[in-house]
């Protein structure tokens, strides 16, 4: 599994070699690096059970063919310790018009103990400007795990824009020391009203809602923790 | 001191059995402008937006100082201008540029006349004020007459964000700049038009293909310029009742086209690219990004008239004046309504529109329902009770379209996309189409681009170019070259036959033939495409009469064709001239050589 885990690294470093810089000539910069970093999700929710910060953002560098990007997600219940943090480095290349696949490595400090993944996932804009992202994980301890999110603008006016999203975490075994169970383990659900004060910045408010299912549920129950949740968001996202 | 003075005589008097010479010296700088309301940075040609009219008389060698101050390369572009590939001032391409502190001297003799322009080749400085006319006067006599001229340099300038940011936010997301996007209104609007069933397969067509009827410039937020002034600073060009003004315009918009009128004017279109062309009398024309049109105008009341360059996406105004006297002003109207592209611009129209032609409102009952050939962009046309109601997401899509037997009320009322509506449109030309009502063939059949006059009669089209003196012999072209001009619109990576510039080979052409470039515009954008060096001439059905230009522009969904005669030897950039198609790739180096000794043998 190191092994795996080595070779997704080095092919990070190879790929960032084939970064060439981009020049002010003629035609100008149709090979230049470009980066942003985005937070979709910084918000705060309130509900069933404990209050939640909750996060997600990525980061990306490089040009057309070649980039290096960064995820993180992670919830951290008020008064609590965190709960989840979830770390990616990938390695990012367009396979056609509208998907680009994804290949690095997933680093979970939470939950307790932490969790080292090898990631390849496809993301991009599916018919109908549904944003997916679709991802198998492979984790140091040999278990295999998906996660499939979607999520979509609607426009209600060129500023105010209702977001839907979805997201289900399933896996292939038992990784019990996580707390995960085999199958589908959650699905998450979210309903955003974003005002867009500019491209870069917007608030919004919101709702989420998160069901933990078979042996993910039991263990949750065996915590003494809900296996569903409801929660009022409110938050921002912006990107630079 | 005598023989001095015969000696200068003489200098003088020989002087013309050499070349004259017509020198400028031009600095690259920066200076700052105010057309948003705030001073803001420009680079500059000799201190300001344009730089200078340059002027120069045909034969006579141009010679031109530039110098640059600034702290990066900078280069200018002789555009449309035939000279040697070394002369022709891309960077990577003819020379290295110029470095800060150097000055470089272009030398080359004119060998033709026309109005043409100049600008940086180099980075984005173009979209940041480096531009100005080239003029160069004829040595024969011109086949038409006026009293007076004015040059009219149309622009744009982003008030909020620098090229280089501009490209980045379109990298991040290309619609970023794009508030005309169909929301819950317009869709509630579309299905009160349509009917829900059909408002929601048109949202379905355009969800399936990932992309936006409304994107029809990539950029906006644009300030608009004529010769450097915005509408209220209004540049104003003096006449005097009853003269014939020329006026040339220029577009040298990093992004915009322009759709040129001067109510109250006949404008005759004697000039295009440079080349003379047989007389139309137009009363308003689509002016591409970096084509130049030559108009002549008569204005013979003592009153001001407003030169009005209104962009294609219908987002504001250039404004300029000609006037009797200074601090008059012309009247700027509203915009028009907003355009759609249509399933036609996607290259997917679903039928001609020629199956409209035979459409009869005679027949129609109160409430009617029509569906067009392509129902995307026209199901469910009402026509009820008194004020005739025509739901027309383009009042353009409708021409020839026959209203005999109706009996049309003296108001009629036409509701446009957003709710608008265009009362007492004049519907004189709808029993028996004028010419001027005609469809462009240089836009696919039911676009939402096609072009028509604002306040009615006739809109210039590339087919009514004809050259007056051919510049070449007609001549079948011995191959023909296809360009696709093609995208990425998601990705913001534009492109020709797929490849991007830094990805692709030179177009290769042999010295002395003649080629046809097929351009086959597979985007949905429209995309003016320049070629260095020599002349695109025009295959407008014009026959030997085909005109020749330095810039054509090719609408989404359309296929034209060009010739080139590959006379002019050496590396050439041929691009599309939208700033940020070019600076994302559709882009080509063009070589012409001669063929080798081992090739001919
Ligand atoms: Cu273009």
């Amino acid at each position: 599994m190191k092994n795996f885990i080595l070779m997704i690294a080095g092919g990070l470093a190879v790929s960032m070699t084939a970064f060439s810089p981009g020049g002010a000539n003629a035609a100008g910069m149709d090979d230049d690096i470009y980066w942003h970093v985005q937070a979709d999700q910084a918000e705060y929710r309130i509900g069933d059970g404990a209050d939640v910060l909750a996060w997600q953002g990525n980061a990306w560098i490089g040009n057309d063919d070649h980039r290096l990007a960064f995820k993180t997600e992670g919830e951290n219940p008020i008064g609590k310790r965190l709960e989840k943090a979830e770390f990616q480095f990938l390695y990012r290349k367009p396979i056609s018009d509208f998907f680009d696949v994804n290949a690095g490595i997933r680093h979970d400090l939470r939950p307790d103990p932490d969790r080292t993944y090898g990631v390849i996932g496809i993301q991009g804009l599916a018919k109908q400007f549904v944003e997916t992202d679709a991802n198998l994980f492979v984790s140091e301890t040999g278990d295999v795990s998906a996660r499939f999110e979607a999520e979509v603008d609607w426009l209600i006016t060129q500023r105010l824009v209702l977001q839907p999203l979805v997201e289900v975490d399933l896996a292939f075994s038992e990784d019990r020391r996580i707390h995960s169970g085999a199958g589908i383990n959650t699905v998450e659900a979210g309903l955003r009203l974003k005002y867009e004060i500019r491209r870069e910045f917007a608030p919004y408010i919101g709702l989420h809602y998160e069901r933990k299912f078979g042996a993910t549920a039991n263990f949750a129950r065996d915590e003494g923790e809900d296996t569903d949740a409801l929660r009022f968001v409110a938050g921002v996202s912006f990107w630079f | 001191m005598r023989r001095l003075m015969l000696a200068a005589l003489a200098a003088i008097l020989l002087a013309p059995a050499t070349a004259r010479a017509g020198t400028y010296d031009l600095t690259i700088g920066t200076a700052a402008i105010n057309v948003a309301g705030k001073d803001q940075t420009a680079m500059t040609i000799n201190g300001s937006i344009p730089g200078p009219v340059l002027r120069f008389k045909e034969g006579e060698d141009l010679v031109i100082n530039v110098t640059n101050t600034l702290a990066e390369d900078t280069s200018i572009h002789w555009h449309g201008l035939i000279l040697p590939y070394q002369q022709d001032g891309v960077p990577g391409i003819s020379f290295p540029g110029i470095k800060p502190g150097e000055t470089f001297t272009y030398r080359f003799p004119a060998q033709q006349a026309g109005t043409y322009w100049y600008h940086s080749h180099s980075g984005m400085q173009e979209a940041v004020g480096m531009y100005g006319a080239l003029v160069i006067e004829p040595k024969a006599r011109e086949p038409f007459r006026y009293d007076r001229e004015h040059v009219i340099v149309l622009s744009d300038w982003h008030p909020d964000d620098s090229p280089h940011k501009i490209l980045s936010n379109l990298k991040m997301s290309a619609d970023y700049y794009n508030y005309q996007k169909r929301t819950l209104s317009t869709f509630v609007d579309d299905a009160g038009k349509m009917g829900l069933g059909a408002a929601l397969a048109d949202r379905m067509d355009w969800g399936d293909m990932r992309m936006l009827p409304s994107d029809i410039a990539d950029v906006s937020g644009y300030v608009f310029l004529a010769n450097g002034r915005n509408t209220e600073q209004n540049w104003t060009g003096l006449f005097k009742p009853g003269e014939r003004v020329r006026l040339r315009f220029i577009n040298a918009a990093a992004m915009t086209f322009f759709d040129v009128r001067i109510p109250g004017l006949k404008m005759t279109v004697v000039q295009a690219d440079g080349n003379n062309v047989r007389p139309v009398p137009v009363d308003e024309f689509r002016i591409a990004v970096a084509e130049t049109y030559d108009v002549i105008v008569r204005p013979t009341e003592d009153k001001a008239y407003a030169v009005l360059a209104e962009s294609m996406a219908r987002t504001g105004f250039a404004r300029a004046t000609l006037a009797p006297r200074m601090g008059m002003a012309g009247d700027i109207p509203a915009n028009r309504p907003k355009q759609y592209l249509t399933m036609a611009d996607m290259g997917m129209a679903h039928g001609d529109m020629a199956g409209m032609a035979g459409m009869d409102h005679g027949t129609m009952g109160q409430g009617a329902t029509h569906t067009m050939p392509d129902g995307s962009t026209m199901a469910g046309t009402r026509h009820e009770g008194q004020g005739m109601t025509h739901a027309m997401p383009d009042g353009t899509t409708m021409k020839g379209e026959s209203h005999a037997g109706h009996s049309m009320p003296a108001q009629p009322t036409h509701t446009m996309p957003d709710g608008a509506t265009m009362a007492g449109m004049d519907h004189s030309a709808h029993g028996a189409p004028a010419s001027g009502d005609k469809a462009d063939p240089f836009y696919a059949p039911g676009s939402g681009l096609m072009p028509k006059a604002a306040e009615g009669g006739k809109f210039l089209s590339y087919a009514d170019l004809k050259a007056i003196k051919p510049l070449y012999p007609d001549r079948p072209a011995a191959r023909e070259i296809e360009v696709r001009l093609t995208g990425n619109m998601e990705r913001y990576v534009w492109s020709i036959n797929g490849v991007k510039y830094s990805d692709a080979e030179p177009i290769r052409l042999k010295f002395g033939e003649r080629v046809r470039f097929k351009f086959v515009n597979e985007t949905m954008m429209t995309h003016p495409m320049h070629l260095h060096g020599m002349w695109q001439i025009l295959d407008n059905g014009s026959g030997k009469y085909n005109p020749a230009k330095h810039t054509i522009s090719i609408a989404p969904g359309k296929t034209v064709e060009a010739d080139i005669e590959a006379d002019a030897e050496g590396e050439w950039a041929f691009h599309c001239h939208l700033m940020y198609h070019m600076a994302t790739g559709m882009f080509r180096k063009v070589v012409v050589e001669r063929e080798t000794a081992e090739a001919v043998r």
